[in-house]
């Protein structure tokens, strides 16, 4: 390494800080989320099946994050042929 | 009572396995039954560090599967006799370890032992979280680098939920523990600053662990690096550690910056 780039050498520990008070405000974000999607689908599809008979692959919980509010969509496909549970 | 502690990182090679040892012989250096748990089954290597790697007749899943009784496993320390290691096994399947069979060995634990230290195996799957689940304090590894630093977020992660504490809705203590911790790297703005880790993590600091050579000298010598060499710098720092787990207070010093104005000036050059 030569005496010019040695004084010109940044240290580096500035950068890794930068780049994980990013990366790991993301990654914290998004573990949340999915938990969170996680638990309502479930829980969703708990109250319904207790009323009609389900697929559980035709339950979409889906949520989207905006900057001011964020919107929780679900779809539910109940077949015709489903039979209602007494209530 | 009895407190468990879970020593663990989501990294491998931080420090988990050296850490353990450590605080366990430091802890039970005061007078206070402590038990060193080795939870890396298939690779064990608590039982090297602690330089018992020839008397291990049972393990951890030989007395949750019942063949064996918890005091049939357990190994008295040759230096210290308030000082005990369960050792993990080394050929049978790790997926001979549950839950409810852990739950028991802890529990029997629980009745005879001031500290119980779990060394925790690398990784966030089953084995790690197995670890965790009993714990009623986390100390978390830390390498003051970024793989390390992303890895031990993710363990708080499951510490705040995948733990029997969480679970009951209590709050997870947790620790942090920098190891491998270079002032030379530190002092050259090349190694993330002892600050710069505790906001990204923010949990408090149980310590702070120098980079030594001592660490090699003692995981050679079989022996934990505090009981070693008494007086060597992370001895020192272990052993802080261990008093500020057992609620003392005392006070934190960073590795480096006692040096004086001379040594720095030539420790500077030689780096
Ligand atoms: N403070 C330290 N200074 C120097 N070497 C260390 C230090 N702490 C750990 N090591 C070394 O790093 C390696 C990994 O340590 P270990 O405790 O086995 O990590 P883990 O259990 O997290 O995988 C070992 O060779 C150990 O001797
Ligand atoms: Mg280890």
């Amino acid at each position: 390494m030569s005496l010019f780039s040695f004084l010109n050498r940044r240290s580096s520990a500035p950068m890794a800080r930068e780049r994980l008070q990013v990366l790991l405000a993301h990654e914290r974000a998004q573990v949340g989320h999915s938990d969170l999607v996680g638990l309502l689908r479930e829980e969703i599809l708990a109250v319904i099946a207790r009323h009609v008979q389900l697929d559980q692959d035709k339950v979409n919980v889906t949520m989207q994050r905006g900057e001011n509010v964020s919107t929780l969509e679900v779809d539910i496909e109940i077949p015709v042929t489903a039979s209602v549970r007494a209530a | 009572m009895a407190k468990v502690i879970v020593v663990t990182s989501g990294k491998g090679g931080v420090g988990k396995t050296t850490s353990t040892a450590a605080l366990g012989a430091a802890l039970a250096q005061r007078g206070e039954k402590t038990v060193v748990v080795d939870f890396d089954v298939g690779l064990r290597n608590l039982d090297l560090v602690m330089g018992a790697e020839r008397r291990v007749v049972y393990d951890l899943i030989n007395v949750v599967q019942g063949d064996a009784k918890l005091s049939q496993a357990l190994i008295r320390d040759k230096r210290l006799e308030t000082l005990h290691l369960l050792p993990a096994s080394q050929t049978r399947d790790k997926d001979n370890l549950t839950a409810e069979g852990v739950e028991k060995v802890i529990d029997e634990l629980r009745k005879t032992f001031d500290w119980i230290i779990c060394d925790s195996p690398a990784g966030i799957e089953r084995g790690a979280t197995l670890a965790m689940r009993h714990a009623d304090t986390a100390v978390v590894v830390t390498n003051p680098e970024v793989s390390s630093v992303r890895d031990s977020d993710r363990i708080i992660g499951l510490l705040d939920a995948k733990t029997k504490k969480a679970e009951n809705g209590e709050r997870m203590e947790k620790h942090l523990l920098l190891t491998r911790y270079d002032p030379t790297r530190a002092e050259r703005g090349d190694m993330l600053k002892v600050d710069d880790v505790l906001e990204i993590l923010s949990i408090p600091l149980l310590g702070i662990i120098p980079e030594s050579m001592d660490v090699l000298r003692a995981s050679n010598l079989g022996s934990p690096v505090t009981l070693a060499d008494a007086a060597c710098a992370p001895a020192l720092a272990y052993r802080d550690a261990a008093r500020r787990l057992a609620g003392e207070q005392v006070p934190m010093t960073i590795p480096g910056e006692r040096r004086g104005f001379m040594n720095k000036l030539f420790g500077r050059r030689a780096a």
